[in-house]
C-alpha cells in the first residue's frame, strides 16, 4: 500500500456516477498526445474541475461499472499520473481492471461503496481489504489476489518485467527462455 | 482429439484449457496461457510497445504470432498521426513482422480475412473489440499496451477461468432485422456490464444460420455486454469462410459446449424482435426502434468493425437503391476494409451507397472512436458503430443513437429515426 495509506488525515473522496466510460477517462480526441497530455482532460466532460484539483493520494469512488468502454489503458494510466492513489467502486468493466493493476493502479470492489461521501477522508487498510471512514466505518473490499497487490506495489508490469529480466541477466546470460515457468513474478499460483 | 475422461466442458473452457496445457480447467481458476496470435494496431501497438521494448532491451518471443494493423491513425491528417503511424512503420521493418495490414481496414475485420485467426486458438488484441475473433471459435479477448507489453516479451497471458453464459436464439429474424438488432437488444437487457467479464456463447438456429459477417458483429459487441469474450462454435459456415481466405481448417468438432456442462442459459425469440436504437449516451439504453421513430437525424454514419462489413453495406444497399438521403442529412459510409470495399464495388453495392449521396469515407476507424474525422458541433447522429458514450465521436455535444444499418440506412432516407420494415413492403433489393 502507499505510504499515503498511513497519513493520519487520510486520503480525500471525490464521488463520481455509475458507469463511467473510458472515453470520459482519456477521451479519443487527445489519445494521439502523450500520458502527461491526456491527463489534464480525464474526467472533464463529467467534472470538469477534476484533473486540475485533485491531489497526489486522493481516492475515487464510484457507481458500478467503472471503466466500460475501450482497452486503452491510459483511462487507468492518466488517474496514476493525477496521483490517484485506489479506485473504490463496487465493480468495474473487466479489462479496465486488469489494464488498471498492469499501470499500477490499486481498484478496490466495494459493494458498499456508495455510502462514502464526496470530500471525506479515508483510510485504505493494508492489502485493500477494507476502507474505513470516520461517517460510515469499516467498509469489507473483496480481496485483491496477492500477484495483483505484488504488481501495484512494483508500480506495474513494466516494472515487474524489467525487474524480472534485469534478474535473468544477473544470473545467466540469456534471452528470454518462452516456456511457461520462466515468467515466476509474473505468473500467479494456481489455486 | 475428444476427451472421454473429461468431465462435461463448455467451449470456453476447452480453448483455455488446450492454451494452458491442461486437460481441464475449472470456472474461478487463474491459469497461464500460451498465446497463439496476438494482434495489436497503431495506436495501441508500437508507439507504446517499442518504447517499453527498447527500455527492457527484450525481442519478440515470436514475430510469426504478432499482427499489426494500421488503421486507427490512417489516414493519416496532422503531425501528430504522421508520427504515430511512422513508429509503427518503422517498427514493422526494424522487427521484420511478417504479418502487417497497413490502412487496409481495421483489425477485426482485416485479420480474420487474413485467415489469422481460426478455430481453437487462444489470442488477444489491442483492442477492446478483440472479443470479434470469438465469431471464429477461438479464444479472443482485449487487453492494454502493457499487459500486451508482457504478451509480447513471455508469450503468455494470465486468465482467471470464467463462466459461460450461453445465449441461446431460436427463430428467423424478420426482413430487416439482424445481428446488430440482437445485440443492442441483449446489451438493453443484461447491461453494459451483463457479461461481468465472463465468457458468452452465441447458439442456437438463429446464430447458426448467420453468415460469418453477422456472427462477427454480436461477438464484436460482447464488449458492449462486459463479458471477456463471445464465442460462436465453429461449424461448417466458419470452415467454408476460413477456406476461402486460403487459411488450413481442420476438423474442428472438439470445439463446441459439451451437453451437461454447467453454464448459465438465457433464451430469445428472434422472430418477434423488432429493430434496435440505443439513444444516448449509452448502448444499453435500447429499446424498440418506435419509441424513438420520428426524430429527426443531421447525420448517418455507416462505419466500423460493428457496421461496415460487406454484409452491413449490402443490409444498407438493399435499403438505399433507388433511394436518396433527405436533404439537409450527410450520409457517410467508411467501409470497414478495402477487400470488402472491393466486393461491394464489384456487386454494385458501393454506386449503390453514392448513388442515395453517400460521402465514402477512409476504410478505417474513423469517426467511430474521435480519431480520424471527428463528427464536431451539436448534431444528432444514427449510427452503426458499437458505442455511443458521451463525446465519443468527437463532441460533447453530439447525440449519438445506434442502430443497424437498415436502420441508419431508412434514417437517412427519411431523415428521421425511421423503422427498416416499413421500407420492406417495397422489398428489400437482394
Amino acid at each position: 500500500m502507499s505510504g499515503a495509506a498511513l497519513e493520519p488525515q487520510g486520503h480525500r473522496v471525490w464521488r463520481f456516477g455509475a458507469d463511467i466510460d473510458t472515453d470520459v477517462l482519456a477521451p479519443g480526441a487527445y489519445m494521439k498526445l502523450g500520458i502527461e497530455g491526456i491527463a489534464p482532460h480525464c474526467l472533464e466532460s463529467v467534472r470538469p474541475e477534476f484533473a486540475g484539483s485533485v491531489q497526489r493520494g486522493d481516492v475515487i469512488v464510484a457507481g458500478r461499472n467503472f471503466g466500460i468502454g475501450s482497452s486503452r489503458e491510459q483511462a487507468a494510466a492518466a488517474l496514476v499520473h493525477l496521483g490517484v492513489a485506489a479506485v473504490i467502486a463496487p465493480s468495474y468493466n473487466g479489462l479496465y481492471f486488469r489494464n488498471a493493476f498492469n499501470v499500477g493502479l490499486l481498484l478496490l470492489t466495494c459493494p458498499q461503496a456508495e455510502l462514502l461521501q464526496e470530500n471525506e477522508r479515508i483510510v485504505l487498510e493494508p492489502q485493500g481489504s477494507s476502507v474505513v471512514s470516520v461517517l460510515s466505518g469499516r467498509l469489507a473490499c473483496e480481496p485483491v489476489p496477492d500477484f495483483l497487490m505484488a504488481m501495484v506495489r512494483a508500480g506495474g508490469l513494466f516494472n515487474q518485467l524489467k525487474q524480472r529480466l534485469a534478474a535473468q541477466a544477473a544470473t545467466a546470460p540469456a534471452t528470454v527462455p518462452a516456456d511457461p515457468p520462466a515468467a515466476p513474478s509474473l505468473t500467479p499460483s494456481p489455486r | 482429439m475428444t476427451h472421454t475422461t473429461a468431465p462435461a466442458s463448455t467451449l470456453a473452457q476447452k480453448l483455455i484449457a488446450r492454451a494452458a496445457g491442461r486437460d481441464h480447467v475449472s470456472p474461478g481458476e487463474i491459469v497461464n496461457c500460451r498465446v497463439d496470435l496476438a494482434m495489436f494496431h497503431d495506436s495501441s501497438g508500437p508507439r507504446r510497445l517499442k518504447p517499453m521494448l527498447d527500455e527492457l532491451k527484450a525481442p519478440i518471443w515470436d514475430t510469426s504470432r504478432v499482427v499489426l494493423v494500421m488503421d486507427h491513425y490512417v489516414p493519416e491528417r496532422d503531425d501528430e498521426s504522421r508520427r504515430i503511424v511512422k513508429i509503427a512503420r518503422d517498427w514493422a521493418r526494424e522487427q521484420a513482422l511478417p504479418h502487417v495490414y497497413d490502412g487496409q481496414g481495421i483489425c477485426h475485420v482485416v485479420v480474420p480475412q487474413g485467415g489469422h485467426i481460426r478455430p481453437g486458438l487462444f489470442c488477444v488484441g489491442g483492442d477492446s473489440h478483440s472479443p470479434t475473433g470469438g465469431a471464429f471459435g477461438a479464444y479472443m479477448f482485449g487487453i492494454g499496451s502493457t499487459e500486451m507489453l508482457g504478451v509480447v516479451v513471455t508469450g503468455e497471458i494470465w486468465l482467471r477461468v470464467p463462466q459461460t453464459i450461453q445465449m441461446v436464439w431460436r427463430g428467423a429474424l424478420a426482413s430487416g432485422v439482424c445481428a446488430k438488432d440482437m445485440m443492442l437488444h441483449m446489451i438493453g437487457r443484461f447491461g453494459m456490464n451483463g457479461g461481468q467479464y465472463q465468457a458468452i456463447e452465441f447458439a442456437g438456429d438463429t446464430v447458426q444460420a448467420l453468415g460469418m459477417q453477422e456472427r462477427m458483429t454480436l461477438s464484436n459487441m460482447s464488449a458492449e455486454l462486459g463479458s471477456q469474450v463471445g464465442l460462436i462454435a465453429p461449424d461448417a459456415t466458419t470452415r467454408d469462410w476460413l477456406r476461402a481466405t486460403g487459411a488450413e481448417v481442420g476438423d474442428t468438432d472438439h470445439w463446441r459446449t459439451d451437453d451437461g456442462a454447467a453454464l448459465t442459459r438465457h433464451d430469445f425469440d428472434a422472430s418477434t424482435l423488432a429493430p434496435q436504437v440505443a439513444a444516448p449516451h449509452s448502448p444499453a439504453n435500447s429499446g424498440d426502434v418506435t419509441r424513438w421513430a420520428g426524430l429527426p437525424v443531421d447525420v448517418a454514419y455507416i462505419g466500423a468493425c460493428t457496421g461496415a462489413k460487406l454484409d452491413d453495406l449490402r443490409a444498407a444497399a438493399s435499403l438505399l437503391r433507388g433511394q436518396r438521403a433527405a436533404p439537409g442529412v450527410k450520409l457517410i459510409v467508411a467501409p470497414a476494409s478495402q477487400h470488402d470495399q472491393r466486393l461491394a464495388e464489384q456487386e454494385g453495392v458501393m454506386q449503390v451507397l453514392r448513388d442515395a449521396g453517400a460521402e465514402i469515407g477512409a476504410t478505417a476507424c474513423g469517426a467511430c472512436a474521435g480519431y480520424g474525422d471527428a463528427l464536431g458541433g451539436a448534431s444528432t447522429v444514427i449510427s452503426t458503430t458499437a458505442r455511443n458514450f458521451k463525446g465519443r465521436m468527437g463532441s460533447a455535444e453530439a447525440q449519438v443513437y445506434l442502430a443497424s444499418p437498415y436502420t441508419v440506412a431508412a434514417s437517412a432516407v427519411t431523415g428521421r429515426i425511421s423503422d427498416p420494415r416499413e421500407f420492406s413492403a417495397t422489398g428489400f433489393a437482394a
